[in-house]
């Protein structure tokens, strides 16, 4: 099966290694027979909800963000309605805040975003860096946990009643107090998590891969295969243990 | 020296000797600590007795090669206070200072966050500042945040202070625009230019106006021949250039060294173009230092490798080539110099320290797949050999082709069993990683531990 993935403003969104994302992603697909098809989606092209069954947007310098950022925020209803129609969505770090309602820098200019997610984001003093270890359910029943590293200066508010990606076991998170990470609508998912995150959260992989199918074939997200994860989970476990050892927020 | 400057330097240069004896390292910071901690004024003081003054090189990648080469061409003309073991901070500085007693003349490398501060002390005569690329995020912060501290160190310098600049850069030539007295250097031989800009390319938006620089060279990441077609913001001219580049593999490179105060053929014997520019660097801050060309081109042709930086090792009846690497535009050079000579076996070693840098997401970022392409085996190793691994399989390398041995001593002796005999074997380490294998061959006594190395 084809999986079309919109890869959103790669030239200027791609400080954290979100390539090692997309490879984790166009690998993992083939071993299971499918074919990632990735698109580069750049300032002023097209994005036309419905032709993709995954979009991917990462992070930058604030430079480069503030470049992209009228550009995602003029989308704002092609993204929703991408999102309403059943395509799933990784936004990591700066990407996720753009696709908030918007950002306030220190010195307060304000960044618009494309209200995707219902989060607002206020430049901190301090920038957040470290190791973090997040515990999530995606699937009711199904306890994972997410390895990985952040650095932002940003606090990540989310508004009353939204769903946070996971909670914090250690690190800092959406913004170093409430103890929760990301935003999860649908099937899309913003983090400050890179490192990058999939490499060592494959199953996180797998199920992104998995909404991505089920848009593509119009049905329900398909079990796939079993891969040899060993090397995966050492890494994670290292990470992981980073993380602890840092300690709490 | 006053009576109270004596005394702490007396008792500073005491507890390096007793750092050493405890084996804790080089004692090559300890003195300068303490120095510092003492009396931070002291410092200048020091480096305001030098009578020819004192230079600073900072840059994202070459700083300690820069530094180390300008010392070549300078050595013979004066005694030099230099931080050639790499300890760059305030308190490597001040250790330089204290160590060389009758030094003529201060030469140091410096940290890109350090500098402000160093700069502030030191009151350089000259700074040279070769690049900025991203670089350990998680401790630097951004690019641009960096830049601002080196506007401010430039912008604090006496105004008869030269600055050379790297007019390739666009971030940092930038920085002497408001400074009297600048030197730009550069390459100009399109021939070595890539045919695009490198994945991990940074600073390619114009500085004025956002739009993507149009590159008519790009040399190694984003240096290059920019100009922006919207507004025509571009490479200034150069003062000081790198023209007609041979490149030699991994043995050496050559080129014509064109100055104001006329050219002359520069034969180098370390490879690849970003240390090509780390020669004419050097050269530049040579000739503003006094250097004539005759002296420039002896030094450069008789220079041999910062530690760690392209250091070859015997092994009994094989060699270590160690090539440091610390962010994606540094390491894309080593993989464009070793690609030609397709090793077929490679030891990466990843550690995550803080001077590696805590965040490894930027192994991604390199563009590892060519010697991925033609290795046989790849070994991973260090604390995060796991995160490497995956590199390597996400690469495309294959499952059967990867060893992963986070020990590194037993990570060097896997590899150097499948050298041949005569052969060599490529270690491409992180900082820390790099000292630690350095000391594992020092233990074998096959290299001088650093801070003995000779000069």
């Amino acid at each position: 099966m084809r999986i079309a993935v919109a890869h959103l403003y790669p030239a200027y969104l791609n400080i954290y290694a979100d390539r090692g994302n997309i490879a984790v992603l166009a690998r993992r697909a083939a071993r299971r027979g499918h074919e990632l098809d990735v698109r580069a989606v750049g300032i002023g092209d097209a994005l036309r909800p419905g032709d993709h069954d995954l979009v991917y947007i990462g992070g930058g310098q604030d430079r480069e963000q503030a470049l992209v950022a009228p550009d995602l925020a003029a989308r704002s209803e092609e993204v929703a309605e991408a999102v309403a129609g059943g395509a799933a969505l990784l936004a990591v770090c700066g990407g996720y805040q753009l696709l908030g309602r918007g950002y306030r820098d220190r010195y307060g200019g304000t960044l618009p975003g494309a209200g995707l997610f219902p989060h607002e984001t206020v430049a901190g003093g301090r920038r957040m860096i470290g190791d973090v270890l997040l515990e999530c359910e995606l699937e009711p029943g199904e306890r994972r946990t997410i390895a990985g590293f952040e650095n932002h200066a940003g606090r990540t508010q989310l508004d009353p009643g939204a769903t946070p990606l996971g909670r914090v076991v250690a690190g800092f998170g959406n913004d170093g107090e409430s103890g929760y990470e990301g935003c999860r609508v649908g099937r899309a998912i913003g983090t400050y998590l890179h490192g990058p995150l999939l490499p060592r959260n494959p199953w996180l992989a797998d199920w992104l891969l998995a909404q991505a199918l089920a848009h593509a074939t119009g049905g329900e997200p398909p079990q796939l295969e079993p891969l040899d994860d060993e090397l995966e989970a050492v890494a994670h476990a290292v990470s992981a243990q980073r993380a602890r050892a840092r300690g709490g927020r | 020296m006053g009576a109270r400057l004596a005394a702490e330097t007396l008792a500073a240069r005491a507890a390096a000797g007793l750092s050493r004896l405890a084996g804790r390292g080089g004692g090559t910071t300890v003195p300068g600590k303490l120095l510092w901690k003492v009396d931070p004024g002291a410092i200048d003081a020091l480096a305001s007795r030098l009578p020819l003054g004192s230079a600073l090189v900072s840059a994202t990648n070459g700083k300690t090669t820069t530094a180390a080469m300008a010392a070549r061409i300078l050595g013979g003309r004066a005694r030099l206070a230099w931080n050639s073991a790499g300890a760059n901070l305030v308190s490597g500085v001040a250790t330089a200072l204290l160590a060389a007693r009758d030094a003529e003349l201060g030469l140091f490398e410096v940290d890109e966050a350090a500098l402000p501060e160093v700069a502030r002390r030191v009151r350089p005569h000259a700074l040279c500042l070769g690049n900025l690329f991203r670089d350990q995020l998680d401790r630097y912060g951004e690019l641009e945040h960096v830049a601002d501290g080196w506007r401010d160190a430039v912008s604090g310098l006496d105004d008869d202070a030269v600055v050379i600049l790297n007019g390739d850069d666009p971030l940092v030539a930038d920085l002497g625009r408001a400074h009297g007295r600048t030197v730009l250097f550069g390459l100009d031989d399109p021939r070595w230019a890539r045919p695009a800009l490198q994945h991990a390319a940074d600073s390619k938006y114009c500085l004025r106006c956002g739009r993507p620089y149009a590159y008519a060279a790009a040399y190694v990441g984003h240096l290059g021949d920019y100009r922006c077609p919207a507004c025509g913001h571009g490479r200034p001219p150069l003062d000081v250039a790198a023209r007609g580049l041979e490149l030699d593999g991994l043995n050496g490179a050559a080129f014509e060294l064109v100055t104001p105060a006329g050219s002359t053929r520069i034969r180098l014997p370390l490879p690849g173009l970003y240390n090509v520019y780390n020669a004419v660097a050097a050269a530049a801050l040579a000739q503003q230092l006094g250097a004539e060309l005759d002296e420039i081109r002896a030094g450069l042709a008789g220079f041999s490798a910062a530690f760690g930086r392209f250091e070859r090792i015997p092994a009994s009846d094989r060699t270590i080539l160690v090539l440091l690497v610390k962010n994606p535009a540094g390491a894309n050079e080593i993989v464009r110099t070793l690609e030609r000579s397709a090793p077929k076996t490679l030891l990466l070693a990843l550690n995550d320290a803080t001077a590696d840098g805590k965040d490894v997401s930027w192994i991604w970022d390199v563009d590892l797949e060519p010697l991925l392409d033609g290795a046989e085996t790849v070994i991973v190793s260090g604390e995060r050999a796991a995160e490497l691994g995956l590199r390597c399989l996400y690469g495309g390398l294959d499952r059967g082709s990867l060893v992963v041995e986070p020990d590194l001593e037993r990570a060097l002796d896997r590899g150097l069993v499948l050298v041949p005999p005569g052969g060599e074997l490529p270690v491409l380490p992180t900082y820390t990683a790099m000292l630690a294998l350095r000391a594992v061959v020092a233990s074998r006594g096959l290299v001088a531990p650093y801070w003995e190395r000779r000069r």
